[in-house]
């Protein structure tokens, strides 16, 4: 029953991986990207975070923490940079 | 047998939400509603999957509460980043000039010459 669920959450979870990159090539405004490439951070954490579950190892948990980091810092990064032409003023 | 049964709805609705988060994102008719979105993403969606993964590991090895780690950063920093995106959104749906100018010697935030 855990396997049926955890293939399901793979393939539910990729689907939504291929529609936030679907929405970071359309556009049409810069926040949209820049929303979509947040969603996608998010998609990829569950998907290690599952990969973790499926192999049955505590390693994976740590790359998630740090994919989660990185993908705030991004975020605020490109958003500042949109706003005030400059990341560190 | 009841603990693989939640693990299992665990997977299947946080699955099942970080696709309607997607969804949402690639349906909404404007930029300020798809901020909604992946908002059920992030919360419900991974949350649930963090809680799948924390039953997970108590039903088959010693157990480890560390992914809560995760949930908890990404509860504090979901808000900061959607509010800078909403930002982004109010510069690139509105100029300078749909403003009010603002009291003497002062500047709007954002919008300011540095």
């Amino acid at each position: 029953m855990i396997l049926m669920a955890l293939n399901f959450a793979f393939v539910a979870v990729a689907l939504s991986q291929l529609l936030a990159m679907l929405r970071l090539v359309k556009g049409p405004s810069t926040g949209d990207r820049i929303l979509a490439l947040d969603t996608m951070v998010i998609n990829a954490i569950a998907l290690i975070i599952l990969l973790g579950m499926r192999l049955g190892t505590q390693v994976y948990f740590e790359s998630a923490l740090i994919i989660a980091m990185l993908g705030f810092v991004s975020t605020v990064a490109i958003a500042r940079f949109v706003l005030r032409g400059d990341i560190i003023e | 047998m009841i603990t693989e049964a939640i693990i299992a709805a665990l997977l299947v609705i946080g699955a099942f939400f970080t696709l309607v988060g997607s969804i949402g994102l690639i349906k909404l008719d404007n930029c300020m509603s798809r901020l909604h979105g992946p908002t059920k993403a992030s919360t419900l969606g991974v949350g649930a999957l963090l809680l799948a993964s924390v039953v997970y590991s108590f039903n088959t090895a010693d157990g480890s509460v560390h992914e809560i780690l995760v949930m908890a950063f990404l509860f504090v920093t979901a808000p900061i980043s959607g509010n800078f995106i909403a930002k982004v959104n109010m510069h690139s749906l509105r100029g300078k000039q749909a403003l009010p100018p603002p009291p003497d010697d002062h500047v709007w935030g954002t919008y300011s010459e540095k």
